[in-house]
């Protein structure tokens, strides 16, 4: 059984309060002398720097320099039969080591081998484009641009692709707020109406199970009741809910009677 | 006098319905309802099916039409996203009043469980809404009593829109 862990406060504490608590890693293995994965990488050694090569969950993993990503995918299609890029984009280590991890995932079709392509580049450096040797990666760098904000030398039409075109900020970097910076809180009413208007519509309301009870215009009062839309100070004490006697009713010792009719 | 024929001054009952102008606008606009197809998200899926035979939604006047310039109603189903708040706001302009608004879901009324930065937190931050349809999705039927809601209210309503007060941005 799972061990168990206290449920309460669980929302206020922080997830993780052991501070040695190391993250399993995947354990990382070496390839066999005459295996697929031992040409591919002495076909690569013999073309780039391979600064690591090793082996995890049955993928070869080879680390190379950022300005050799062409010339290690030329070696892994034209002489390793990597048919194809399944996928292509970046990881944020940004506030860790000051870098980003690009990696570039490649399928062998013929041999069903899948071999991924790592190197690391700098939060300002560009990093060449692969759309001459995959097409797929027309998108997907598009998609890095707009999520990461890392600049893809030689793309044709390097353009955000999810985001619209006048968003501010890279929404997949650590930095960046879940519920969206200044900018991206006010970005409908910016673009449809204009900054003018922030004031008539208000800010986001993000907690919509929130009841508001000075608020009589969509909310009403429990116990005493205030006309619709009435003004009521915030400074006023809280007052205490009174139930009239119509409604709590003692069935087993009150000698009240219920209808009227009898 | 033939057999055919109706003796209006002698049945007792002259064939005159007396009603005002309000009433009669009301009647008219009430139960031929067009909403837009125009579907955002899953809740798209129960519009359609709403829309489709089993459900039946034409028995109400509820015609989908494929222009705005032809809808008076706009069924906003679904998540909207802020990149796309923009176009929706502009089929709502493009639609010839009167028109109305049914917010269908928890995403549209609220954002629902998209608590992030690309989703429009409540579609009432750039349209004027007027029935809130809860649910994740709703039902057909639940989207079919928010057309005889929106019914109801329109006959509330006085036959002149501009009476009518409605939250109006712009």
């Amino acid at each position: 059984m799972r061990k168990y862990t206290p449920k309460d406060n669980v929302q206020g504490k922080a997830k993780y309060t052991d501070r040695f608590w190391v993250a399993p890693r995947v354990p990382r293995e070496s390839f066999d002398e005459d295996s697929h994965f031992a040409a591919v990488h002495k076909a690569m050694n013999e073309a780039v720097d391979v600064l690591d090569a090793y082996v995890e969950l049955d993928q070869l993993v080879i680390h190379i320099r950022p300005e050799d990503n062409i010339a290690a995918l030329k070696v892994l299609k034209n002489r390793c039969d990597y048919a194809m890029c399944s996928e292509l984009s970046a990881i944020d280590y940004l506030a860790q080591d000051g870098e980003f991890e690009i990696f570039y995932q490649m399928l062998n079709l013929k041999k069903a081998k899948r071999t991924r392509i790592l190197t690391r580049i700098k939060e300002n450096q560009a990093i060449e484009s692969i759309v001459p040797l995959y097409a797929m990666a027309n998108f997907a760098e598009r998609e890095m641009y707009d999520m990461f904000g890392i600049y893809v030398n030689n793309h044709s039409y390097l353009k955000r692709i999810i985001m619209p075109d006048d968003w501010v900020g890279h929404p997949l970097r650590k930095t960046y707020p879940l519920q969206g910076d200044e900018h991206a809180a006010w970005y409908e009413v910016d673009k449809i109406f204009g900054k003018e208007h922030r004031d008539v519509i208000g800010p986001e309301n993000r907690d919509p199970g929130r009841i508001d009870r000075y608020d009589s215009q969509r909310f009403s009062r429990v116990g005493y009741e205030v006309p619709f839309g009435a003004q009521e100070a915030e400074s006023e004490t809280e007052q205490p809910i009174e139930y009239s006697k119509q409604i709590l009713v003692d069935y087993t010792t009150g000698s009240e009677v219920l209808d009227t009719r009898k | 006098m033939a057999q055919h024929e109706v003796n209006y001054a002698s049945t007792g009952g002259l064939p005159v319905a007396l009603t005002t102008v309000d009433k009669l606008l009301n009647w008219g606009r009430a139960n031929s309802l067009w909403p837009m197809t125009y579907g955002l998200a899953c809740c798209a899926i129960e519009m359609m099916a709403t829309g489709a035979s089993r459900f039946d939604f034409d028995r109400m006047g509820v015609i989908f039409r494929a222009s705005p310039r032809q809808s008076d109603v706009l069924i906003l189903a679904g998540t909207l996203s802020k990149k796309h708040s923009e176009f929706a706001r502009r089929l709502y302009d493009q639609m010839p009043d009167p028109k109305w608004v049914i917010s269908m879901g928890s995403c549209a009324n609220t954002g629902g469980m998209f608590n992030t930065y690309a989703t429009v937190q409540g579609v009432d931050r750039i349209v004027p809404v007027d029935i809130y349809l809860p649910g994740c999705a709703p039902r057909p039927e639940t989207l079919q009593y928010a057309v005889m809601m929106l019914q109801k209210k329109i006959n509330r309503q006085s036959g002149n829109m501009n009476k009518n007060t409605k939250q109006r941005f712009v």
